[in-house]
């Protein structure tokens, strides 16, 4: 676990370089997290996944994984591979400030 | 490299599917989606009767092995019985249903998307008789045990 300074805010990340507290994130800060994952700009597209990530972890506990998200955030397996090439619900959940998905499908 | 140094994350993987039964053919590709949802490349590599996994006619038929599979837990004999395969079969296809585990057909094609690539074995479709036509069109190539160590270069290689 470590602190991080993120858009001017100190945040803490685990050791996988997702956010301990969902609650200290804010949309100013994924510009700066997208990033660090090698995504220079969000389009709305990457917006969409985001604000989809966030939506789920805070109704169910968890993240949703790749198949999930394929399923229901209005997003394809395959745009979602082009909008996250590193794994889309890994690198989407530490852009939007929430712990890794766990799921196996 | 010091005892504490984080060891090399795995960057690339090559799996090969060799068996066409339903309990043969889902692991390797549950890890194939894990590995590519972990942003790790991964090229996957049909052969033997792993082939009907890709096979456009046999994909959606894949059954459970209920003889000399002691996993199940019952009579040996029981498990060659008629219709005791299909049951199986049915019965898994439901509990997977349950947990949101794709079908078969469904899931070949989610790999796909993740930008895997899929491979036939060469060997095994001449043997078989079959042709790229036989396979669902996600099959990139088919190709020799030689391309496929080549396209495994600098990887790890899972066989199931």
């Amino acid at each position: 676990m470590s602190t991080t300074t993120i858009a001017a805010v100190d945040v803490e990340l685990n050791d996988e370089g997702f956010f301990v507290h969902p609650e200290q994130w804010t949309e100013e800060m994924a510009p700066e997290l997208a990033r660090r994952e090698g995504i220079d700009t969000l389009s709305d597209a990457h917006w969409q996944v985001i604000r989809f990530m966030r939506s789920e972890f805070f109704a169910k506990g968890t993240g949703p994984t790749v198949r999930v998200l394929g399923k229901t955030s209005g997003v394809s397996v395959k745009e979602l591979y082009q909008l996250f090439p590193k794994g889309p619900a890994k690198i989407a959940a530490r852009i939007a400030g929430i712990p890794k998905p766990r799921g196996c499908i | 490299m010091a005892d504490t140094a984080k060891p090399h994350p795995i960057e690339k993987l090559s799996i090969i599917i060799s068996k066409g039964s339903l309990d043969g053919v889902y692991p390797g590709l549950i890890m194939a989606n894990g590995a590519r949802a972990e942003g790790i490349d991964v090229d996957l590599f049909f052969t033997f009767f792993g082939l009907d996994a890709i096979h456009k006619e046999r994909h959606e038929h894949i059954k459970m092995a209920t003889v000399g599979n002691p996993g199940l837990h019952f009579v040996t004999m029981l498990g060659g019985l008629p219709g005791v395969s299909s049951v199986m079969t049915h019965y898994m296809n439901h509990k997977m249903e349950k947990l949101d585990i794709p079908s078969i057909p469904e899931f070949v094609e989610m790999i796909a998307d993740t930008g895997a690539g899929l491979y036939a074995c060469k060997a095994s479709v001449d043997l078989f008789g079959l042709e790229k036509n036989d396979f669902i069109p996600q099959v990139n190539d088919i190709i020799t045990v030689g391309e496929f160590y080549e396209k495994a270069a600098g990887g790890q290689i899972i066989f199931t």
